[in-house]
């Protein structure tokens, strides 16, 4: 089957965020974002059809409905319960980070001084309970050195370097997914890697974009879409809102 | 009761749990009347929204126990980001998790209960009264020991209740408004509706009735009370509304005008000017 439109940037990015969710089977996927939404439903409504899926507030969707939609439900799953899940571990969130140092640790909480913060976000959320209690994924729209920094100010998500011990029984961070590519933490002393590079980006790109060295062996290309996978996207998010988040 | 005869029982230095989540059934009409009273020095425990930031805009606020503060639709609440980045306010900032099992606790009357939240994250970091505990059976695992969060009060909004204190929540979300209560000492739940308890279940699952009466002290019949935050399905959030207010509390030129137009004079002052429309 063949499409007429070429893939977007966007396009290759809300594939590459299906792709975080391949073999997951019957576990909770909780994309916080447009990005991880649409690639989450892509990926139920492709190679993951098992994943259960939320509409942010209190309910499971039985079907895969266009972002913003209705959809049938087929669970109940409020708060109080999520936090079940996450303990459970039947879960993979993959959550933004303001900052998200070369370990994973990932920073929601506050810029500067923990005391007297520079900028104050949102507080470390579930970030600290999600990464020590099943896998986590991170997606960032704007690759920088200001997202990607040698040290984060805060640590609201665990990364490799702090799970020692008890913190490090079912600590995951799997993946981080961005405008220029996709990383991972495959390398011995599990520092960040560069696993491929989205179509028309160099590796030396993602390089000057990221704070600390990057290991790069072996870097390929992400993979676009498959024609029917670029009529599903355009199926789940027919007012294009992901080409907004990731333009180019 | 009203919302002030409720607020009344408050003293400076109290300890307060807010109920709801983000900009969702949060008890307003009671934090609007704690904006009225001189309560000062308040610790609250809140899954935060507009309440943590308007209690901070009145400077009510001596330390905040929190996962986050959000607007929901609007990511960061600015009125809290202003009193953080002014020193104005001390922090407990833990894990979502953790402030629910602190709250469990306090309900349980357990000095702790274990969680894994938290480990090797910087919420231990700044947080140095958190200890951990280490499981005494053979896996030997460390934990997390969520001391508990004693409230002196607890603030909630649900949708229905009697006048005994039987409250029923209609949307999809209970969020954590029984255990708010159970972990307090003296407890005020406002309401859309006062109505009579054999009506509590007419049309309604019985599950919906969160708090029973041994959780209540006090019940207040206050519309809109939530506003404007959500009170589904009584009402959504004003999205127009809560814009106005984040733009507001962006810009400290304006937020007299907010201030003097919504916050100046009672409830029914409040409801007055919100139905009647935005200055804009």
């Amino acid at each position: 089957m063949s499409s007429t439109t070429e893939p977007t940037r966007a396009d290759v990015c809300a594939v590459a965020c299906a792709d975080l969710f391949a073999g997951a089977g019957e576990i909770l996927a909780s994309p916080m974002g447009t990005m991880p939404a649409i690639g989450a439903r892509l990926a139920r409504l492709t190679f993951a059809p098992d994943l259960l899926l939320s509409d942010g507030e209190a309910y499971l969707l039985a079907d895969v409905a266009p972002l913003g939609a209705a959809s049938p439900v087929e669970g109940w799953l409020p708060y109080r319960r999520v936090f079940d899940v996450v303990a459970w571990g039947r879960r993979h969130v993959v959550m933004g980070a303001n900052q998200i140092d070369r370990f994973g640790n990932q920073n929601i909480s506050c810029i500067g001084d923990h005391t007297i913060p520079s900028r104050q976000m949102f507080g470390s959320r579930g970030a600290p309970g999600n990464t020590v209690n099943h896998r986590t994924s991170y997606w960032v729209p704007r690759h920088s050195p200001r997202v990607f920094v040698e040290r984060v100010d805060v640590v609201s998500g665990v990364g490799y370097d702090h799970a020692t011990g008890s913190a490090g029984r079912f600590h995951d961070v799997h993946r981080v997914v961005t405008n220029l590519a996709v990383l991972d933490f495959a390398t011995a002393d599990r520092s960040m890697r560069l696993v491929s590079v989205h179509p028309g980006v160099g590796v030396d790109d993602v390089q000057q974009a990221t704070s600390f060295p990057l290991a790069v062996d072996g870097v390929t290309v992400t993979r676009t879409p498959t024609g029917d996978e670029l009529r599903l996207l355009n199926v789940l998010d027919p007012k294009g809102l992901r080409n907004k988040e990731v333009t180019r | 009761m009203t919302a002030d005869q409720a607020v009344e029982q408050l003293h400076d230095g109290m300890t307060v749990g807010i109920g709801g989540w983000g900009s969702r059934r949060k008890p307003m009409a009671l934090v609007r009347a704690i904006l009225r009273s001189d309560v000062r020095d308040l610790t609250v425990v809140s899954f935060g929204g507009p309440d943590v930031g308007l209690l901070c805009a009145a400077g009510r606020v001596r330390e905040l126990v929190f996962g986050f503060v959000s607007l929901d639709s609007i990511p960061y609440d600015p009125w809290f980001s202003r009193a953080r980045q002014a020193g104005d306010i001390a922090v407990r900032e833990m894990d979502e998790g953790m402030v629910v099992v602190g709250l469990r606790a306090a309900a349980q009357r357990l000095p702790f209960l274990p969680i894994r939240a938290g480990l090797g994250s910087d919420v231990l970091t700044y947080d140095p009264t958190l200890r951990t505990v280490r499981s005494p059976y053979d896996d030997g695992e460390e934990l997390v020991a969520m001391p508990a969060l004693r409230l002196d009060v607890a603030l909630v909004h649900l949708n229905r209740a009697d006048s005994h204190g039987n409250a029923s929540y209609l949307g999809p979300d209970p969020y954590f408004d029984d255990l708010f209560c159970m972990a307090a000492d003296r407890r005020f739940v406002s309401c859309e509706q006062v109505v009579p308890t054999e009506q509590l279940t007419a049309g309604v699952a019985p599950q919906a009735l969160l708090l029973n009466r041994m959780m209540v002290d006090g019940v207040i019949e206050s519309p809109n009370g939530a506003h404007f935050t959500s009170c589904v399905p009584d009402y959504g959030r004003d999205e127009a509304f809560q814009r106005e207010y984040a733009a507001a509390a962006t810009d400290l030129e304006a937020w007299p005008a907010f201030a003097g137009r919504y916050l100046s004079g009672t409830e029914a002052d409040y409801q007055a000017a919100v139905t009647a429309g935005g200055s804009a």
